[in-house]
């Protein structure tokens, strides 16, 4: 059965008011376009989970979707501070933003220990920091077999989880290379799965290299053709990290009005990716595909009958 | 004081190798080529964002060829093409050893034990090398919100190591952090000690850190202690951005000043913009 739909139906279908929301992917394959359509859409009162809200969860945040992050590091890599979030935390500007803060082998086993359907998740880290002074849901725990104590945190089940990849198939069943972040732990954790994909495939071609699906169709509720939707975010072999882009932003989100502006052009201003992407214009979009190409070798799986 | 000797490679002797003179380099370039020298004869690195990240790539250039860089977004054995302004990026994967999900990254290679330096920056550290990444100010009402941990909780606990870069200033340098993100060597080496071996820590907290102005390693009581100043920077300066009384090694070494390759890398093929080195 497909589950192809637009990125509208999809958001309407599976993201709702009040909901914990992953939309995730580290640095890579940050589905920007889910994001935006969210913001379009008015959805209010969201818990955004990411280990690193990066500045799709800074313009979220600012378009006033969110009431609370969970996170484990809140910047723009290399640039500086998310500055719209910074406004909701130092400021309350407009209204406070509460915070659920982890480390990000934290917020991994979060994941982990959500898909895996376990009570928490046990891990050697937060040994005499000031972390579980922040969040009590940090716990010490004694293992049962010995002596020794290390700290848990608890399961992270999102209401819906948002992955952007490579290619899919129509049924959702999802192959990504490059960076993995906790795409796979985020989905399976989730109720409902969004994927947003570079290329529709045929099944076939899913079939023809089994090791390479992360996130089987099983678990996916729709699944989204929207080329160049993680930009300023990249897509491993199709398009790079905007870094441009990303320190643009910082300049951007600096003030309340310069951020609200942004958002009206290119976001509330267009009906969906396809006309951000023609906004962006060919010259950009150009500039950011890779200087050459690197193919993988191609591996024998064999016949067997 | 005695005659300052240079410190070379590693932070050993090298007197004699052409170096630039000090008006020729900025301090923050002198920084980072101090910190890649400190990686000479080391293995397995996670290179942490910011700084970190130009240091440890120039190390892989210069005097460290075959550390394998490890990125918290799930890069092994990394070899970028280009300086990666970001800690993930498409460069740190094509041609990489491997890519792994971030729970192998975090589960078995560090929580394993296979990382030997953890290599990070900070927004506060005080004189044990305990850091703050989170908060200055109150952590409910911060005067300013700082990114958090990232990996570096996890880092600083189960890197075999931990090798910090930050630029010296009061404020950066401090007599009590605002917020404990990382352990360092907590209140003093022993009690530091007795705690990572109860609580089974795999490493033995930090052993180096490099700053615009000199580079401090740990004394026996666990506290920093300036063995190396860079030419060009002064006792004065040093004890005017430090926020507590520095100890100071005796006799204390000169680092070398940059050589002209090690420039030539940072400034045509590492960080062409000047984004670190400003």
């Amino acid at each position: 059965m497909s589950k192809v739909m637009s990125m509208r139906d999809a958001v309407a279908a599976n993201v709702h008011d009040g909901d914990v929301v992953a939309i995730e992917g580290f640095t890579h394959l940050i589905c920007f376009a889910a994001g935006h359509e969210i913001i379009r859409q008015r959805k209010r009162d969201l818990t955004l989970a990411r280990l690193t809200p990066d500045l799709i969860y800074d313009q979220m945040v600012a378009a006033g979707t969110a009431r609370k992050l969970v996170f484990s590091w809140l910047g723009n890599p290399g640039v500086g501070g998310l500055h719209a979030i910074r406004r909701r935390v130092e400021d309350a500007d407009p209204s406070p933003l509460e915070l659920e803060e982890y480390s990000h082998f934290g917020m991994v086993g979060r994941y982990t220990a959500g898909a895996s359907n376990l009570p928490f998740f046990p891990l050697r880290s937060y040994f005499e920091t000031d972390l579980p002074k922040a969040n009590p849901l940090i716990r010490p725990i004694r293992s049962p077999y010995g002596e020794e104590t290390v700290y848990a945190v608890p399961p992270l089940k999102p209401d819906v989880t948002v992955v952007h990849a490579q290619r899919a198939d129509a049924e959702g069943n999802t192959q990504m290379w490059g960076l993995l972040g906790c795409q796979k732990e985020a989905a399976f954790a989730a109720e409902r799965v969004i994927v947003v994909v570079e290329e529709l495939v045929e099944e076939a071609v899913i079939r023809a290299d089994p090791n390479r699906t992360v996130i089987p169709g099983l678990i996916v509720d729709a699944v989204v053709v929207e080329p160049f939707g993680a930009h300023p975010s990249y897509v491993q072999g199709s398009y790079d990290r905007d870094n441009r882009f990303y320190r643009d932003w910082d300049a951007i989100a600096r003030e309340a009005a310069t951020t609200q502006a942004w958002l009206d052009e290119w976001v509330y201003g267009v009906s969906g990716r396809a006309e951000y992407v023609e906004k962006l214009g060919t010259e950009r979009v150009a500039s950011l595909r890779p200087s050459g190409a690197a193919p993988s070798g191609s591996v024998d799986y064999g016949v067997y009958r | 004081m005695s005659e300052p000797r240079a410190a070379g490679p590693g932070g050993g002797s090298a007197a004699g190798v052409p170096g630039a003179p000090a008006s020729a380099f900025s301090k923050s370039e002198m920084m980072i080529v101090a910190a890649a020298r400190e990686l000479a004869g080391q293995r397995v690195c996670f290179v942490g964002v910011g700084l970190p990240n130009i240091a440890v790539n120039l190390a892989r250039l210069t005097v460290a060829p075959t550390l394998e860089l490890v990125y918290e977004s799930g890069a092994f054995g990394a070899v970028p093409a280009r300086l990666p302004l970001s800690i993930g990026d498409p460069t740190i994967v094509t041609g990489a050893t491997a890519v792994v999900s971030m729970f192998e990254l975090f589960s078995f290679y560090l929580q394993g034990g296979l990382v030997d330096v953890g290599f990070l920056g900070a927004a506060q550290i005080d004189r044990f090398g305990n850091i703050n990444s989170t908060v200055i100010g109150d952590y409910d009402h911060p005067k300013t919100r700082l990114p958090g941990s990232g990996g570096a909780c996890e880092i600083a606990i189960n890197a075999r190591q931990v090798f910090v870069i930050m630029r010296q200033s009061k404020r950066s340098f401090v007599d009590r952090i605002d917020f404990r993100t990382s352990p360092g060597n907590l209140g003093g080496a022993e009690a530091a000690a007795r705690i990572r071996r109860e609580e089974g820590w795999l490493g033995r907290g930090p052993s180096v850190v490099v700053t615009d102005l000199g580079i401090y390693h740990f004394d026996d009581s666990g506290e920093m202690r300036l063995d190396s100043i860079h030419p060009g920077a002064t006792l004065d300066q040093i004890r005017d951005t430090i926020g507590w009384d520095p100890k100071v090694a005796e006799p204390l070494a000169t680092t070398h000043a940059p050589t002209p390759e090690e420039l030539r890398l940072i400034r045509e093929e590492l960080d062409p913009e000047g984004a670190y080195t400003k």
